[in-house]
């Protein structure tokens, strides 16, 4: 494989780079559809309460933005180590470890951007909810769908994130051929080992992924501005 | 009239409402009764809109208290409030009213929503995106919403502001038809045009003070106070 020239490979459809791409994929959209989970009802529940501590809660999620994926690897790896608190469920070196790590990285992304939306919707909608009498969990809820356009850009923010991530897999996930290998973290070894045919392949695919993943919610996010306003 | 105006009479007993060490409204005593039209007017900071939504329990007062059919305390069923810009959510026109009946626990009956449309005259745009319609056509869509509800109150906050005058003759036509479908109508306005076609009583504001309140015909033919006078013959009050 590794002789092959990038465009040779992306256009016979090598098994091993599809491989590679299925996992990157596997972790990166789990992990966002995971941080969406948290993040999201995180971010409405920060955006419209008030508690002691808020303002400082809303400058670390903002800082956590910028958390850097060794960082968020090396805690990940302290936590599923052998000495480590969940050390006893044999996580490390696997791509569910690669979720969380990613996970972790992702969700303060969601949160930050999810407050702010649902926080500038709610200055608009706040007294015609509250005039209708709508209940808190409606509040949500209403929040959440008529802000699902912006949400999609916000679930996008954390995909770019996680797609684009070696650190923090590259530590938990220990790049083990055709196990816990990504296209990120085949870039990085193939371009050390000099091999630059699979690392532009890879880069090329990467690109590509990125891009249509875009496209695709522009496209969903324009014809859903048309629909509904 | 209906029989269910459980939030009725709405009585401010010497009223005021401070934000910031400011005073907007100033020991306002005012019973808002069944009835026709009340037409709330005054200057721009008059007091008018907190007033309004002091009537809808959306702000506390700092001295004094109100009462809702003579409870302390009764959540905004039965009443409902136009705000000068209302908020239109990201909706098409039948899911904003939709949204309504849902939140009132009305059925989302089609024919109800049809009907809605009819009565502002919004039928055929039920598929546009709310917030795509023209500012006239926004505040037909909020009275629809509102009327969803089915209020015994309606509150509206300067409702023409900023509308061209057929707009403003559409929206008051229909005030016109929810006062007389025995719904009790509250609505600010600066504009003493206004306050004449819809008539009713009028209740004057400046500074937060209630001025003046009367009889339509009996405010704009033989108003009492100078403030009154003043604001009949144009002059600024300030």
């Amino acid at each position: 494989m590794h002789s092959n020239s990038a465009l040779e490979l992306i256009l016979t459809g090598d098994p091993a780079l599809l491989a590679i791409v299925r996992l990157s994929l596997t972790v990166s959209l789990s992990a966002v559809a995971v941080a969406a989970f948290i993040g999201i009802p995180l971010g409405a529940f920060v955006a419209l309460n008030r508690f002691p501590g808020r303002e400082a809660f809303i400058v670390l999620l903002n800082a956590l933005m910028g958390l850097p994926p060794v960082v968020a690897g090396l805690a990940v790896y302290l936590l599923l180590s052998r000495s480590g608190p969940l050390g006893s469920l044999g996580l490390l070196f696997t791509p569910t470890a690669m979720i969380i790590a990613q996970t972790t990285l992702v969700t303060p992304i969601i949160a930050a951007l999810a407050r702010q939306t649902v926080e500038d919707l709610w200055d608009e909608y706040r007294d015609e909810l509250i005039a209708m009498n709508v209940g808190p969990v409606r509040r949500v809820t209403t929040l959440i769908w008529d802000g699902r356009f912006s949400l999609v850009v916000t679930l996008l923010a954390g995909f770019g994130r996680a797609a684009a991530e070696v650190g923090a897999i590259i530590i938990v996930g220990g790049n083990i051929n055709g196990y816990t290998r990504t296209m990120t973290t085949t870039i990085a070894l193939e371009t050390s080992k000099g091999d630059l045919s699979l690392a532009m392949g890879l880069g090329a695919v990467l690109i590509a992924i990125v891009i249509i993943v875009n496209a695709l919610a522009w496209a969903v996010r324009r014809a859903g501005e048309t629909m509904a306003g | 009239m209906r029989a269910d105006a459980s939030d009725l009479p709405i009585r401010f007993e010497s009223v005021s409402v401070g934000i910031r060490g400011v005073t907007i409204l100033d020991r306002i005593t005012l019973s808002i009764e069944v009835g026709p039209p009340t037409v709330l007017i005054g200057p721009n900071g008059s007091g008018k809109t907190t007033l309004l939504r002091a009537a809808m329990g959306l702000v506390r007062p700092t001295q004094g208290h109100i009462t809702w059919g003579g409870a302390d305390e009764s959540p905004p069923v039965r009443r409902a409030i136009v705000f000068q810009r209302p908020a239109m959510l990201r909706r098409s026109v039948s899911g904003n009213l939709s949204y309504a009946l849902s939140m009132a626990r009305i059925p989302r009956r089609a024919e109800r929503i049809n009907e809605l449309l009819f009565m502002v005259g919004l039928h055929g745009l039920a598929k546009r995106p709310a917030r795509r319609l023209s500012g006239g056509e926004q505040q037909r869509l909020a009275l629809a919403r509102v009327l969803a509800r089915d209020p015994v109150v309606l509150l509206l906050d300067e409702p023409t502001a900023s509308l061209d005058p057929a707009s403003t003759k559409t929206i008051e036509d229909i005030i016109s038809a929810i006062a007389l479908s025995g719904i009790k109508v509250v609505i600010a306005t600066h504009d003493l045009g206004e306050a004449r076609r819809i008539g009713g009583e009028i209740v004057l504001l400046h500074h937060g003070r209630l001025i003046e309140r009367a009889s339509a015909t009996e405010f704009l033919n033989a108003p009492k106070t100078d403030e009154a006078k003043a604001f009949l013959a144009g002059e600024l009050l300030v």
